[in-house]
């Protein structure tokens, strides 16, 4: 089986994986970094979003030896020394979340959002966010969070 | 459930030799965006995969003959940052963009919207109105293919056994001159099309329209060319009447499936609607060109 090596918030990571393996099984199962979630297996749903080299991903569009040499930020890397990135913080402060299960990758789009446009209209940010779908439909609140860190009034 | 073998070569002739000398099923991998979730949902099995990413050629976008060369695994994101691509074609680059989400955007790619060969693509459609020609390579050599060559019908393409797009070229295109894609889903993001349009067309300096291609896609087993919805805008100023007879040609020419997305009544009447409408986009643009 090829083996596969790349840096996972900040620590080089390791391991044996079939030539089929996604990224995202890479993660939970070999990693076990089970933040990261699996919703649709078909690419739509954006519950696996993680940054590679610094781009958000759907990690399941892409073969764990796809990222040779990659660094990866999961949502279990953005939180420094116990403090929650502003991000997160925002997320809770808004109630950006009903049942959780997009929240992650939800998290992680919007961090590349703000990386990427500092102050993004709320026509921007719902458009950035199309291929994060939030089946309580709480997208209210997440664009809300999402002003707020533009804003710089992060929880 | 076989093992897949998983390479990345770093040139075209690599590869080639790759994809020529799989004993089993072979796929050549670009954005990935189509073939992983058919991997996932074992609609293939592959005994290779060869990733094309790491090959130069294919992900540059190159300036040649007033016109753009851009490599087959070139992200949508790539191309609608480039600012040359998208003040010479915005409606190939417009088509490029409505494939998949902004997370699926940095991985898409043109080349392999091509390969993939749905009648639904929405890049297809917009490349065969601008008279885009593939560059394939292959154990044989390299050939030159127009895009409409390249899908021979859903999911199969006239590749030969260890051929690749490497490239597509946007041609350069006379003043004057103006292209668009619209597509209509259910919903405003991330859905197949039901039916999608592109027109390019070229004004005379008195606006009288010179030279127009019309190409339909989801309305037939394969994107096409409509060459009698073109000759209805030909010689006009785009009046009421030429856009009737656009629209008309352009119905005329579909024949589409029924499914949950739509009817073939209801593709029909959209494919006129959506080709009027991005013809006038066109020479709005063509206008200020």
């Amino acid at each position: 089986m090829p083996t596969v090596s790349m840096t996972v918030n900040g620590r080089s990571a390791a391991g044996e994986v079939e030539g089929r393996t996604l990224l995202v099984e890479f993660l939970r199962e070999h990693l076990r970094l089970t933040g990261t979630h699996v919703g649709c297996d078909t690419s739509q749903c954006g519950a696996c979003v993680v940054h590679v080299n610094g781009k958000s991903v759907k990690s399941c569009t892409l073969l764990a030896v796809q990222a040779e040499g990659a660094e990866v930020t999961t949502i279990e890397g953005l939180a420094q020394n116990g403090e929650l990135h502003p991000m997160q913080a925002a997320f809770k402060e808004h109630h950006g979340l009903q049942c959780g299960f997009c929240t992650p990758g939800m998290v992680m789009s919007a961090v590349d959002l703000l990386n990427t446009n500092a102050h993004p209209s709320e026509t921007e940010i719902r458009d950035w966010l199309e291929g994060n779908i939030c089946r309580c439909t709480g997208y209210h609140n997440i664009v809300k969070a999402i002003q707020a860190v533009a804003q710089g009034q992060g929880g | 459930m076989n093992d897949m073998r998983y390479e990345a070569p770093d040139t075209i002739d690599g590869a080639v030799a790759l994809l020529a000398g799989g004993r089993g099923e072979v796929r050549a991998l670009a954005g990935g965006t189509d073939l992983l979730v058919q991997l996932r949902a074992e609609m293939i099995a592959p005994e290779l995969v060869v990733d094309l990413k790491r090959i130069p050629e294919l992900r540059s976008i190159a300036a040649e003959d007033g016109g753009f060369r851009v490599g087959a695994a070139v992200s949508g994101a790539e191309l609608g940052e480039h600012p040359g691509v998208k003040a010479l074609w915005p409606g190939v680059v417009e088509a490029v963009e409505l494939i998949g989400s902004t997370q699926i955007q940095g991985r898409a790619s043109l080349g392999g919207n091509l390969c993939n060969a749905s009648p639904a693509a929405d890049s297809v459609p917009a490349m065969i109105a601008a008279r885009a020609v593939a560059r394939v390579a292959g154990p044989a050599g390299t050939r030159e293919v127009p895009v409409e060559e390249i899908a021979i019908g859903p999911g199969k393409t006239s590749l030969a056994k260890g051929e690749i797009v490497v490239s597509v070229l946007l041609p350069a295109r006379p003043a004057r001159s103006g292209d668009a894609y619209l597509r209509f889903i259910p919903r405003t993001e991330m859905d197949i099309a039901v039916v999608g349009a592109g027109v390019s067309l070229t004004l005379d300096e008195s606006g009288v329209c010179s030279a127009a291609r019309v190409a339909l896609g989801a309305v037939a087993a394969l994107a096409m060319l409509v060459p009698e919805a073109a000759a209805a805008l030909v010689g006009t100023t785009l009046d009421e009447a030429a856009l009737e007879r656009l629209a008309a040609a352009a119905s005329g020419a579909c024949r589409p499936i029924d499914d949950k997305r739509g009817t073939k009544e209801y593709r029909i009447k959209v494919a006129g609607v959506l080709a009027r409408r991005a013809a006038l986009i066109a020479a709005e643009r063509a206008g200020r060109s």
